[in-house]
């Protein structure tokens, strides 16, 4: 749109037309105060806090909702203003307490800081402020009226934003009150609750400290945090989340997950998986020593160095005798990119094994090679937010991928973006789409060949062939359509729709995985027929090249326990996973076979393990990980605990006590060079500005094995579409990488082994179990469903 | 026909309700129209009318409570048969109706939003009810008493209480 000029506060400023005056005013570094303005929710023009003087105009407008005019003049800050400001925050703090001392706010919250620049601290009103009980509306969401200052930014939270309406206003003037949709009289404890999707995103909305958190509360203050911004370790979405870590006797704990400085991919979102779900660190079970199985039978702590020397001696042995195709490896979808390389190719050139494989959530390979040569076909999870149309074919983003429902929902919302669904199953999503497909159960196979062209596949796509067929016409109507895909779909039939979509100008694509690293561990090589970057195995690559592993394919992850079943597989080698559970494996299976676990609990394939090595999680390592989209970020270590190492450093560490070539596994003491100080010249004394350059940005000289940027630099150098750019990781930024598969391998050819984890909004595969905060929202699920009278713990 | 099948209401008000929500540009202007009806044929808004109203319109029960609980008018208790509605509002508070709540409240026994044991009156003091030249006024349910004195004010309730007062629907 064309631009307006305006004069504000003596400045002339410059903004598209239709922009907002408190937007307006941002940009040009103008800060306008507000408590109900929420960017991208509707206007409220409920606290009255916006107002500035616009000249020729009657009276003091609120900034929020007026748009800006050419010629307008100004004035945000005068003395008129500033007495108005003061007294709506006299009425605001009319029935506020002013507990700041005890309240989580206390330090951020915005009415706060108003209050001290306005000064409002005293009051006309002598009048007792009303006070209320809080209320515990969920395990994670808890409510005190007090202190609420009917901004409505809540409400509007939950119902545009997030499409739930948990929240509604009711009763009027000084008894209005947010109240949750379930009223006490409906509850079978008499309490009033939210039955919502508990993404906390009220809480974050909230300006003052109305809305506070069940994980949180009356724990510590934020100024006694550190904030750590990392990548959130559960769905494929990858969101950042910032955790507030405080120290403990054995290490630093995360009390606090929240959305802080809204920098990251996910913008203003965070679900509550991202916000509350840290707490399995801390949890009790926690394996913080070595253990090695005994000629006894039992699992017993011992030192690091023991159980090293155990592992090592016996992997080595085992490859010497049995060789290596004898071995089995299998890595985690919550694994560093780093790790997982690192893991493949300790298998392939230490293990000299292929038997390499990860539990998949969607079919990495297949997708990947569909779109070789088309490497600006992938989207991002920004294009979630941008693109005119999306097309979702499968899975259920609300669900699996919150973030991407946010983006898909604001999109629709601020943009009418249009939104195209077939799902055999009523996503929620369908209420913002433009067409909805319901499709037969399984009906995905003959919706991708109908798509493609196969008219006689309608009837067992869906009972509604008109519908199919108008929805097909819609969809090849478009340009630049954006096309997610379920993990429903997988090998020729995601190839069929990808052709499909090929066809249609502009489209881009995307399959949505499970974890916030499958994406990574399949680019990485977790697979025992693809080398990292989708390299197939025996095929002449640079990759192959660098390191000469075997050349047949290995097994996979079923085809490893029918080896061992038949004791054939000599050690499994497993780094935080648990295929035990997932694949239903008979423990009796593994009774030959040397097993090695580096988890942070006694899972169901731990407890099988004869070595198990405490494992640190995503939390407490650093690292990068890439999202199902392809979109890198970097890992930073927020919590500690002390017993337990990395999955990086173990993996090293075994290796060295194998006997491998350190310097050939991580390439480290090369690459960026250490100067340590100038030794000449007219500078000469003074730092080394090189290094304090390479400090400042977090590069030192990799100058350890234990250094996983050595092998971030291998990567860089070694995987096809990983050219990664270093600042940008740096800055905590995330960057869109394409796969860049070579079409080699007939995809027909390949077993079908996606499993998606099914996981619920409140589920995380192996690691949710060990959630407390989880485990509550479960239980609270189904005491809801089953009508029974919630567990409360005391308000106060 | 009813468009919701199994409803609460009687099939004369259900009917209504079906015309109701197709009347306006948008269906939730109807909801305030469809509260007040309900309430007069069930006494109040009960959990279930909500619930049905919100089918209705196609909202959530939530955004039903949230204009039900801010208008006065709207009760979610059941009130007595009678419910005397007392104006204090400027023109009556200066001809004496305060004098008139007062009376009231000493006859009956019973405060502001409450009821009779035997749930024949429940008592309101409400705001303007539009009644002003003939000040003080109350309303007895739908039907109007002006022009009050303590004395007529035990008049009318008495024919209440003998059933031979208007009962205005």
């Amino acid at each position: 749109m064309a631009d307006v000029t305006l004069i504000v506060d003596g400045k002339q400023i410059t903004a598209p037309a239709g922009t907002l005056l408190i937007e307006a005013c941002k940009s040009a570094g103008i800060e306008i105060p507000a408590f109900c303005y929420y960017p991208g929710l509707s206007l409220q023009a409920a606290c009255r806090m916006c107002v500035v003087r616009i000249e020729k105009q009657p009276k003091l407008a609120t900034a929020c909702t007026t748009t800006i005019a050419e010629g307008m003049v100004v004035q945000t800050e005068t003395p008129e203003i500033a007495q108005a400001r003061k007294a709506t925050l006299q009425l605001l703090l009319g029935n506020h307490p002013l507990d700041c001392p005890v309240c989580d706010a206390g330090g951020e919250c915005e009415l706060q800081d108003m209050t001290f620049k306005y000064g409002a601290a005293e009051s006309f009103y002598a009048e007792p402020k009303n006070h209320r009980e809080e209320q515990k509306w969920s395990p994670v969401v808890y409510f005190d009226r007090p202190r609420c200052i009917l901004c409505y930014r809540c409400v509007r939270m939950c119902g545009e934003g997030m499409d739930v309406f948990a929240l509604g206003i009711q009763n009027r003037g000084s008894s209005a009150v947010i109240a949750p949709n379930v009223p006490a009289q409906l509850s079978p404890d008499d309490l009033a609750h939210v039955d919502c999707e508990q993404c906390g995103m009220c809480i974050d909305a909230c300006p003052v400290g109305a809305l506070t958190s069940g994980t949180y509360r009356y724990k510590t203050r934020p100024w006694e945090m550190n904030h750590v911004a990392t990548v959130c370790t559960h769905c494929g979405d990858g969101c950042k989340t910032t955790l507030g870590v405080r120290s403990t006797s054995d290490g630093s704990e995360i009390v606090r997950g929240d959305n802080r400085d809204k920098s990251g991919i996910n913008n203003d979102f965070l679900c509550n998986k991202g916000r509350y779900a840290f707490d399995f660190a801390n949890h009790e079970d926690r394996i913080t020593q070595p253990l090695v199985r005994q000629a006894n039978g039992e699992l017993k702590p011992v030192s690091w160095e023991i159980a090293l020397d155990h592992v090592g001696k016996k992997l080595r042995e085992l490859r010497d005798t049995r060789g290596g195709k004898s071995i089995g490896v299998i890595g985690g979808n919550r694994l560093t990119n780093e790790e997982a390389y690192l893991l493949q190719k300790f298998a392939r050139t230490v293990l000299h094994t292929n038997n390499i494989d990860h539990h998949r959530t969607a079919d990495y390979v297949a997708f990947a090679q569909s779109l070789a040569g088309h490497g600006e076909r992938t989207a991002s999870l920004h294009d979630t937010l941008k693109a005119p149309a999306v097309l979702i074919v499968g899975g259920d983003p609300t669900v699996q991928s919150p973030a991407t429902a946010w983006n898909l929902r604001t999109n629709v919302r601020l943009n009418r973006a249009k939104l195209y669904i077939a799902n055999a199953a009523e996503i929620k999503l369908r209420r913002q789409a433009k067409a909805f497909l319901q499709l037969a159960p399984f009906g995905y196979n003959a919706l991708a060949a109908y798509l493609a062209g196969d008219e006689a596949a309608a009837l067992s796509a869906t009972s509604d062939t008109a519908a199919l067929s108008s929805f097909r016409d819609a969809v090849k109507a478009e340009e630049n359509l954006l096309i997610l895909i379920g993990s429903e779909l997988r090998g020729a039939e995601l190839k069929k729709l990808i052709d499909f979509g090929l066809t249609i100008p502009g489209a881009k694509f995307a399959l949505l995985s499970d974890y916030v690293n499958s994406r990574g561990a399949a680019d990485m090589g977790l697979l025992p027929d693809m080398l990292p970057g989708y390299t197939p195995v025996g095929a002449t690559s640079p990759m192959a090249t660098e390191y000469a592993g075997p050349n047949a394919l290995g097994l996979d992850m079923l085809e490893m326990f029918d080896s061992a079943d038949r004791g054939n597989l000599s050690a499994l080698y497993v780094v935080g996973a648990n295929p035990v559970a997932r694949y239903s494996i008979d423990p009796a299976t593994l009774k030959n076979t040397f097993v090695v676990v580096q988890e942070m609990f006694l899972t169901e394939t731990a407890a099988l393990a004869d070595v198990v090595l405490p494992a640190a999680n995503l939390y407490e390592k650093a690292g990068s990980v890439t999202n199902s989209y392809g979109d890198l970020q970097q890992v930073s270590k927020a919590g500690d605990r002390a017993g337990v190492r990395t999955d990086f450093e173990m993996i090293v560490r075994v290796a060295d006590k194998i006997g491998a070539n350190m310097q050939s596994l991580v390439p480290f003491g090369k690459g960026l060079r250490a100067d340590m100080g100038q030794t000449r010249g007219v500078q000469s004394g003074e730092a080394d500005r090189h290094a304090v350059w390479l400090t400042a940005n977090n590069m030192e000289p990799r100058l350890s094995p234990f250094d996983s940027f050595a092998i971030l630099d291998e990567i860089q150098r070694l995987v096809p579409g990983y050219n990664i750019l270093r600042l940008q990781l740096l800055s905590g930024n995330d960057q869109h990488l394409s796969p860049a598969a070579t079409p080699l391998v007939q995809i027909s050819n390949r077993r079908d082994l996606v499993v998606p984890a099914n996981d619920t909004l409140f589920t995380s595969g192996t690691l949710g179990r060990y959630s407390t905060m989880l485990c509550d929202l479960q239980q609270n699920e189904i005491l809801r469903a089953s009508n029974l009278t919630q567990i409360q713990t005391a308000a106060d | 026909m009813s468009t919701v099948t199994n409803t609460i209401f009687s099939p004369e008000l259900a009917a209504r309700f079906d015309h109701l929500v197709t009347i306006y540009p948008v269906k939730r202007s109807a909801l305030v129209p469809m509260l007040l009806y309900a309430q007069d044929e069930i006494g109040y808004v009960s959990d279930a009318a909500v619930s049905e109203i919100a089918v209705r319109i196609g909202i959530n029960d939530l955004e039903v409570r949230n204009v039900l609980s801010y208008y006065s008018m709207l009760r979610t208790k059941p009130a007595g048969k009678y419910n005397v509605q007392v104006c204090t509002n400027i023109s009556c508070m200066l001809r004496g109706g305060y004098g008139i709540l007062d009376h009231c409240k000493k006859t009956l026994g019973i405060g502001h939003k409450e009821t009779t044991a035997d749930g024949t009156f429940s008592l309101e003091e409400v705001e303007c009810i539009g009644a002003c030249c003939w000040a003080p006024a109350m309303q007895v349910n739908y039907d109007f008493h002006d022009g009050l004195t303590p004395e007529k004010v035990d008049v009318v309730l008495q024919q209440y209480r003998d059933g031979q007062g208007k009962d205005v629907k």
